[in-house]
């Protein structure tokens, strides 16, 4: 063990719910002004373990310390009072305050519960100054909806550091921040402001946690990880000793096999599906495209590019402006939302419900029968639950997400427009999920995926479009490509 | 081996947690069981006479055959305040109608037919303009019992009712309108699970934006919803005039209260996605057997009051600790 306490010191903390181990006795150090990745698919216990440390969950074993000091979070807002703070996943401003009214959102200020409208402004300037440095040009006064997602998360840490205090000279008390899946729903160059921020709080001594699953940033930021992987910790280390490829071995134990790339359809398969000159309220503008038959077309495009936009217009779900749409496959059009709990799935019921919920099929018929059948999806996809009457809030989001495409696969659609498939799911997840879309290809399937993972596209599509401010570039060979060309064409 | 303990406790409140997730209505019927051998054993000689029973499933009746139609809105998500005006308006075009000489099986249709014509017209508002059905059915609420009003010129219709009275009372006892109710019931419960319609009712309550993604037309949904509540309404109405005989104006008010209550009793909470036609008629039967176990006990009004007031709350704070996770 060093010789300096770490600032967090987690100790063989184990925590189980309802007779099932989730936190298997797991210790990791984190150093004052670090950042530290914990890496680990879905259901290792990443959440579970950050619950614990924030005091939204007791360990059942175990012990934390913060500065060598013993740390026993009776709640948030005891945590708070250590200066142990936490950004989740989740956007959770209130988007018709101010970003002012945003960041000092819960906090007890002056006597007789009254604000005080100066020194709120400045705690709120202070902290924003923290989070977003001075060059940030986020106004105290707009509305949180008018901000930028980039800016939006920005504001977000404000608040989580304003929570943990910061001092009159503008000195930053919290020790301990734990940024969740922070790029997440962030572009490349977001992402790269993001933790230009966050270096910037390293420097001044907070210790910063990372849940991340994009590796990539992880090798290029954190000073060190963990891997947990079914509540224990598998690997720790410094990430560039350590490599891409034997972080992704911790994580997954081994590595998943990948299927064998299947021959790619020619020219001469039939077309799925004509986009021609497709207009929507804000985007996509005069875009237009073919995908054929057992083809695969990536659209890449950043954050605000307009790529959900693209896929609802193309669907019917939002306003046609102007452009026609041509379905010619049997079994029509079918897409995947982005938005799992929001869009894609009923989260409060059960995974057969959500599979054979369907607006075709037989009047009459037994939930026992579409249990059967709903087993026989999650088999298939191999989806790790209960089983079929479990409810999907209760699974994990690679899980979710089988869940949803097994919808999809049921309703037998030629056409299947997919929407970041892979966000927020874990490695192996995202590996069996890429192998089904060229799967599904192989047999005769039309697919369209939005992505802002180039390496994905490049990995799963034939052909890549690149999305730039609503309009759709020209289509060309995925050999033509690379993750650079894309990413400059993408952002320029 | 505390904790081997521990865990078999855990296991078993586990279990006990996934049947009632999965039976919600379990919680009603254990309180209806409380509250019936409660007062089976308080007022034995008077309450358990067959006589009572039937007179409280009879009075159970209006309630629970419009809280199947109240059930598939709160399922939607939805709510409709203008049952107690439906059903009244229903009362008075029923006496109106055997008034003017029409035979009572044409005066029953009639007032059936204007309950689900409302309803649709209800469930085209909320459906397809997409409006809150608590600000549509507040207006209808006031605009129906208007109409029931200007209808019947402010006065009861007083009119033969053809044998319509013995829809739920008859010599032998008990008439052939519990029998109705209870098809209905069985029919409505079918329906919700063993019906592709049934299974996008769900659907859309659980995540309207889901289902709209997945091909489902949610405002088609809703209109149909809308519609087979009001014919249940109207029914509701049948049953009322049954044991009114006149077409009365001014008759149930604040029944719409009783049936949101019977249905959330029942298991089914505002936020909907969630329901069963067995917990809304458990609710239903819960809230007469209080009513009249207090009245066989010589308790004031104002108790009743209090008390099933109380069992709404509970039921809501049951249903909240069965949802919440660990």
């Amino acid at each position: 063990m060093s010789a300096a306490p770490a600032r967090l010191a987690v100790r063989g903390v184990e925590k189980a719910f309802g007779g099932i181990t989730v936190l298997a006795g797991v210790s990791f150090d984190v150093a004052p002004g670090t950042l530290h990745a914990l890496l680990g698919g879905n259901g290792a216990g990443k959440s579970t373990l950050m619950r614990v440390v924030l005091g939204l969950e007791r360990a059942d074993a175990g012990e934390l310390r913060l500065d060598g000091a013993d740390y026993r979070p009776l709640g948030p807002a005891d945590a708070r009072a250590h200066g142990v703070v936490m950004v989740p996943q989740e956007r959770t401003l209130c988007l018709h305050l101010s970003v002012e009214e945003n960041v000092t959102l819960g906090l007890p200020l002056g006597r007789f519960g009254l604000v005080g409208a100066r020194p709120r402004r400045e705690l709120a300037a202070r902290a924003l100054s923290a989070a977003a440095g001075d060059a940030a040009r986020i106004d105290l006064g707009a509305r949180a909806s008018s901000l930028s997602v980039a800016d939006q998360q920005l504001v977000e840490i404000a608040r989580a550091l304003a929570h943990a205090g910061l001092a009159d000279d503008g000195a930053v008390r919290a020790k301990v921040l734990v940024l969740d899946e922070p790029t997440s729903s962030l572009g490349r160059r977001d992402a790269e402001r993001l933790f230009e921020r966050v270096a910037a709080l390293t420097a001044r001594g907070v210790a910063v946690v990372l849940v991340s699953h994009f590796l990539d940033e992880v090798l290029a930021h954190c000073d060190g990880y963990t891997v947990l992987r079914d509540g224990r910790v598998e690997g720790e280390g410094t990430p560039r000793e350590a490599g891409q490829q034997r972080i992704v071995r911790e994580m997954l134990g081994e590595l998943p096999r990948r299927a064998e790339r299947t021959a790619r359809p020619r020219g001469d398969a039939g077309e799925a599906l004509r986009v021609t000159d497709l207009s929507g309220e804000r985007a996509p503008r005069g875009a237009s495209f073919v995908v054929r038959h057992g083809e695969i077309l990536g659209v890449a495009g950043l954050v605000g590019s307009g790529r959900t936009e693209l896929l609802r217009a193309v669907a019917g779900l939002d306003r046609r402006v102007s452009g026609t749409v041509t379905v010619s496959a049997p079994g029509g059009l079918g897409m995947l939302s982005e938005d799992r709990g929001g869009e894609g799935l009923m989260l409060s019921r059960s995974v057969s419900d959500n599979v054979t919920l369907s607006p075709r099929g037989p009047r009459v018929v037994s939930p026992a029968r579409l249990r059967s059948e709903a087993r026989g999806w999650m088999e298939r996809l191999s989806v790790r639950a209960a089983g079929p009457a479990q409810r999907v809030r209760e699974l994990s989001g690679g899980n979710q997400q089988k869940v949803a495409l097994a919808r999809l696969l049921r309703e037998d659609h030629g056409v299947l427009l997919v929407d970041e498939p892979t966000r927020g799911i874990d490695v192996g997840s995202k590996a069996q999920i890429l192998d089904l879309l060229r799967e599904l290809a192989a047999q005769g399937k039309a697919i369209v995926v939005v992505s802002s993972q180039l390496d994905e596209l490049l990995e799963v599509a034939d052909r890549i479009a690149v999305l730039r401010r609503g309009v759709l570039g020209e289509a060309r060979d995925v050999a033509a490509w690379d993750a650079h060309r894309l990413l400059e064409e993408a952002a320029a | 081996m505390t904790s081997a303990q521990g865990a078999g406790r855990r296991g078993v409140s586990q279990r006990v947690r996934g049947v009632l997730a999965e039976r919600p209505w379990i919680g009603p019927l254990a309180a209806l069981v409380v509250v019936f051998v409660l007062f089976g054993l308080a007022t034995p000689e008077t309450f358990l006479r067959t006589q009572n029973l039937l007179t409280m499933a009879r009075q159970t009746v209006v309630v629970g055959v419009c809280a199947l139609g109240m059930t598939m809105i709160i399922v939607t998500g939805g709510i409709d305040l203008s049952v107690g005006s439906v059903v009244a308006l229903t009362t008075v075009i029923i006496a109106a109608r055997l008034r003017d000489g029409a035979g009572p099986v044409s005066a029953a249709v009639t007032g059936v037919a204007v309950g689900g014509a409302v309803g649709a017209a209800v469930g085209v508002l909320v459906g397809r303009f997409r409006m809150m059905p608590f600000v549509v059915t507040l207006g209808t609420m006031s605009a129906l019992r208007g109409v029931a009003k200007g209808i019947a010129k402010e006065q009861k219709i007083d009119c033969d009712p053809r044998g319509l009275d013995t829809l739920l009372v008859s010599a032998q006892g008990m008439g052939p309108g519990l029998f109705v109710a209870l098809g209905l019931a069985v029919l409505v419960a079918l329906t919700l699970t063993y019906t592709r319609f049934g299974r996008h009712v769900f659907a859309v309550g659980s995540n309207e934006a889901a289902a709209r993604l997945a091909g489902i037309d949610p405002s088609h949904v809703k209109l149909l919803v809308y519609t087979l509540a009001g014919l249940a309404f109207g029914v509701g109405g049948v049953m009322e005039f049954s044991t009114l005989t006149v077409g009365d104006p001014t008759d149930s008010i604040g029944l719409e209260l009783d049936v949101i209550a019977a249905v959330v009793i029942g298991g089914a909470p505002l936020a909907g996605g969630e329901g069963s036609v067995v917990g809304s008629i458990l609710g239903a039967l819960l809230m007469t057997v209080i009513k009249t176990g207090a009245v066989h006990l010589g308790l004031p009004t104002w108790v009743q009051e209090i008390v099933t007031g109380g069992i709404i709350v509970v039921a809501v704070a049951l249903d909240r600790a069965r949802y919440a996770r660990r």
